[in-house]
């Protein structure tokens, strides 16, 4: 079959369906067996802000341990028992917590709950498709996800505690139950919860390149995909490619922890256990098949963010994205690249310096495609008639960060000055800021640009003011002075400096972090007051294009029902940035060419 | 009861903001959309430039306060540090550039390009001229920074000098262990199932002949100012990392997989202590991987000294041989202990 024909017969065939749907939706199939696109991806959003919001809370927990290492809190032994005893945390339970805050926002926030909401929401709606090709792997894709949710949850209620030794899990510490208590039955279900997290992400990645590919609308050619689109689509293949490499190694984990197998073990001995009697492993080759994923999985997060911004930012200057070939370019160039630099995350590890040197040379070249994109974003405010949304604020806020942040990966990625920086604080204020906050933002622009689709409501406006300001400000004051404490060599993943000579100075300034960091999270209780009260109660959209968009999203009813469009899908004549044209605000994609329209894209 | 009472209070902060934001939406309504959003978008504009001005302000002032407490301020205290020290200043002039440059222009087309009914925005979708330029401007810029990174880079990683003095550093679960050579400069042969916590922590076997003068010091290493130092590092148990924030420079101590680091250090501890005019001044071993619940609190120290002092000190060092034999120890007195001591070898053998 052709192209052209599986549009036709998709297209007849879903206008047939149509009207179907709504007839038998009965509860559990309309909210929690859904298979609209856009029912899952609300869930996908809620889950992944119920993360944020635990997530943050065990950050702020930690955060209170580094800025008061001496202080004692009664309350926090009501709340966490015997993990703060007499009213400090334990140095376990901070691992615990720290450990947690990482696997949570890297994987359950930033990855499920940004591209799990934005690429199932807009995906359809953009491209032009009634849902996702497979609706029913898309529902799967999101109880797996669940299940694995609940999971990680309970690894915090065991006995021995959550694990505790680091996001990345490196063994022999996460398969040595003696080496460690978190590393006990709390890493068993830690992996269960990864695995079946792969699962979901994996079916979703699939979905998401099968729409993307077979499922676009008449005149929807590839170059006509809004930036989101393919930003999704980039970020879809990375996954597909190396979620399936860390499934690996967990695998062979939990063979050495439960099967006495020696893929990562050897030559241990364990303080009050003994001699192990495993030989011939390697502790590296973990490492290596988790920066397999874990690299990519950096643009997994940004990706989406990096995207979004793209849209936002043109609807809202009333300008064309500037350099749309250019911006996808440097999106396949970030794509390929973020295969063949996963090593730099281990310049210490003994790697031999020849291929060392070629990881810097890869990774530093990641910053080509980054300035492009940068100069780009930049170039598209210029000359346009700004309009502060509360979703283009966040916008212009991602595009601070990402150069705050990019600009000091071309520290870490040059061995030789990693070989300084290496997990000190100087690394946690890079990637916080590049993947953390910068991804952050770019989830909270797309939440406030697309809410009127999501609920067919606004949200209040000043209270995202006051969340924007308070988020940047606090997000600089927070992760700017680290870079400090990490060039002073300051070790991250530490309980208490006190008793380090070389780091003790730092005291005030942790305190000052940890005061901004608690209120930077009071904040962030305000987006979710504004997001919940919003969906019930807030201000009625009663136009179809409330930002006067050219997207097909926009096309819509305000409210729409299991396969988005009420009558047939519109055709596309045009790309999604004709922003100014020929003296017109906007011209929407489904407009047919005029006759004496100027040649554009 | 004051827990709860700041709980009340934070509440109430929240309910205050939300109850204005609502009346504000309110009051928009009222004064009509399209006016209200002119003013928002006047006053978020406005803020553009705030946030910016005070933005740069913040990070001349973050730098006056904090940069005297990093180690940069004092200078690295070993010849492979200098060069590190060096390369961070030509990486930070570069990308303090472009991020001074980068953050302006973003503020201020923010600020400048703000809704304006007059303006016609100017129809600009690209050009290939202006994508060539800064494709071009940061992969030349980047190849400076990749040749003068590497060639420190095979400088750091590179053979160590002959006369280096070699030290084999071993991480455990939570502490470092250090092993001389001795008199022979050759390391005896280890197998990590002889390791006995008390007298044998590392695993040296004792029939190899070089192991019988290999030294052992637990916390503490001594190193010679001006002599090159080679560390063949190790672990016991999981990955560690020898972290030596002084001299900048750090490797990871993996188990079953030797890795090597080596440095020149330039001024005794004496000395630094003099230079930062700090007593307590102290070269200290930061384990930089995670490695468990004590993490925080692996703490190795090293003495910088001149060469008469180390002599003096390498001098009174016993060989473990004798701590694991003490029948064979010719200095001490044989006698009671033998009967004792077989019983240990029979046990050790086991």
């Amino acid at each position: 079959m052709s192209h052209e024909e599986v549009l036709h017969s998709h297209e007849g065939h879903g206008h047939d369906d149509h009207g179907h749907h709504e007839h038998h939706e009965t509860f559990l199939s309309k909210y929690v067996f859904s298979m609209d696109h856009k029912m899952i991806a609300k869930q996908f959003l809620i889950t992944g802000m119920v993360w944020a919001v635990l997530g943050g809370l065990m950050s702020v927990l930690f955060r209170l341990q580094l800025g008061y290492p001496e202080a004692s809190f009664p309350w926090l032994e009501s709340i966490l028992g015997k993990w703060a005893k007499g009213g400090q945390i334990t140095p376990e339970a901070y691992y615990a917590l720290v450990t947690t805050h990482g696997t949570v926002l890297v994987f359950f926030v930033l990855t499920a709950g940004l591209s799990g909401t934005f690429a199932n929401f807009l995906i359809p709606l953009q491209i032009g498709a009634r849902d996702m090709a497979s609706p029913f792997m898309n529902m799967l894709s999101y109880w797996f996800f669940f299940t694995a949710s609940i999971i990680m949850l309970s690894s915090m209620f065991v006995e021995t505690g959550p694990f505790s030794g680091g996001w990345t899990a490196y063994p022999p510490l996460s398969a040595l139950g003696d080496a460690s208590p978190g590393s006990k039955s709390g890493m068993d279900l830690w992996i269960i919860a990864m695995a079946l997290f792969i699962v979901s992400s994996l079916l979703g990645g699939l979905n998401y390149i099968a729409t993307i590919l077979n499922m676009r609308t008449k005149g929807m050619s590839m170059t006509r995909l809004p930036l989101t689109i393919w930003a999704l689509f980039f970020t879809a293949v990375l996954g597909v490619l190396s979620f399936p490499v860390l499934l690996s190694g967990m695998i062979l984990l939990i063979f050495d922890r439960n099967f006495h197998t020696s893929f990562y073990l050897s030559d241990i001995f364990v303080n009050g256990v003994g001699a192990l009697s495993n030989e011939g492993g390697s502790a590296i080759l973990y490492q290596h098949l988790f920066w397999f994923l874990g690299h990519p999985e950096v643009y997994i997060i940004l990706l989406p963010a990096m995207g979004m911004v793209s849209e936002i930012m043109s609807v809202n200057s009333r300008k064309p994205i500037f350099g749309y070939m250019a911006m996808l370019g440097s999106l396949f160039a970030i794509a390929v690249l973020a295969f063949l630099v996963w090593a730099h995350h281990m310049f210490v590890t003994g790697l031999n310096p020849f291929l060392g040197s070629i990881f810097v040379l890869l990774t530093l070249l990641i910053a080509v495609p980054s300035a492009i994109k940068v100069f780009n974003w930049l170039t598209t405010l210029w000359r346009g008639n700004i309009r502060f949304t509360p979703g283009m604020l966040f916008a212009i806020g991602f595009v601070s960060l990402f150069i705050s942040g990019g600009l000091t990966g071309i520290w870490l990625g040059n061995a030789a000055l990693d070989i300084h920086l290496h997990d000190t604080y100087f690394v946690i204020a890079h990637f916080h800021i590049v993947m953390g906050v910068a991804s952050m933002f770019g989830m909270f622009a797309g939440v406030y640009h697309w809410f009127p689709k999501m609920y067919g409501r606004y949200m209040n406006n000043s209270l995202a003011y006051i969340h924007f300001w308070v988020t940047l400000a606090g997000a600089y004051l927070i992760f700017w002075p680290m870079h400090y404490e990490g060039l002073a060599g300051m070790p991250r993943r530490y309980f208490d400096f006190s008793i380090w000579e070389s780091f003790k100075m730092f005291a005030d300034l942790n305190r000052f972090i940890s005061t901004v960091a608690m209120i930077v999270f009071a904040a962030q209780l305000l987006f979710l007051m504004n997001f919940f009260y919003s969906i019930f109660k807030g201000r009625k959209v009663t136009t179809l294009n409330p930002w006067q968009a050219n997207t097909l999203e926009w096309t819509t009813p305000i409210r729409p029902g299991h396969g988005n469009w009420p009558g047939e899908i519109p055709e596309v004549h045009r790309w999604p940035y004709d922003y100014g044209k020929d003296g017109q605000d906007f011209i929407p994609q489904d407009v047919p060419v005029g006759a004496n329209e100027s040649h554009g894209h | 009861m004051s827990l709860y009472l700041s709980i009340a209070i934070i509440a109430l902060i929240f309910i205050v903001i939300f109850q204005i934001a609502k009346a504000s939406e309110y009051v928009s309504i009222l004064k009509g959309e399209e006016e209200s959003r002119k003013q928002n978008n006047k006053i978020n504009g406005f803020l553009m430039v705030v946030f910016l001005v005070l933005g740069l302000v913040g990070v001349y002032l973050c730098n006056v306060y904090l940069y005297p407490k990093t180690l940069l301020a004092q200078g690295a205290a070993s010849v492979q540090g200098e060069k590190v020290d060096q390369m961070l200043f030509i990486t930070l002039a570069i990308t303090g550039i472009v991020f001074v440059i980068t953050q302006i222009l973003l503020f201020w087309f923010a600020y400048k390009y703000q809704e304006n009914e007059n303006r016609k925005v100017f129809f600009f979708a690209h050009s290939t001229k202006l994508e060539l330029i800064w494709t071009a401007i940061p992969a030349i810029t980047l190849t400076v920074l990749v040749v003068f990174g590497l060639r420190n880079w095979f400088f750091f990683t590179g053979e160590a000098p002959k006369n280096a003095m070699v030290i084999e550093v071993t991480g455990k679960q939570f502490g470092w262990i250090f092993r001389y050579p001795g008199h022979d400069a050759i390391f005896g042969k280890k197998y990590y199932k002889n390791i006995d916590p008390a007298t044998n922590s590392v695993g040296i076997i004792w029939d190899d002949k070089y192991s019988q003068d290999d030294i052992l010091t637990e916390q503490t290493m001594y190193v010679v100012k001006g002599t090159p130092v080679k560390l063949i590092i190790g672990s016991r148990d999981v990955v560690h990392d020898v972290g030596l924030s002084h001299f900048r420079l750090k490797m990871d101590a993996v188990p079953g997989i030797p890795t090597t680091m080596w440095f020149t250090p330039l001024y005794t501890t004496k000395e630094m202590r003099e230079k930062t005019g700090n007593p307590n001044f102290a070269y200290e071993i930061s384990c930089d991987q995670m490695c468990g619940n004590g993490h925080y609190s692996m703490k190795g120290i090293i003495e910088v000294v001149d060469q008469e002092e180390y002599d003096l000190w390498m001098a009174k060092q016993k060989p473990q041989y004798y701590t694991a034999f003490p029948d064979k120890d010719p200095t001490a007195v044989p006698a009671a202990a033998t009967t004792d001591s077989t019983a240990k070898v029979a046990s050790a053998k086991m």
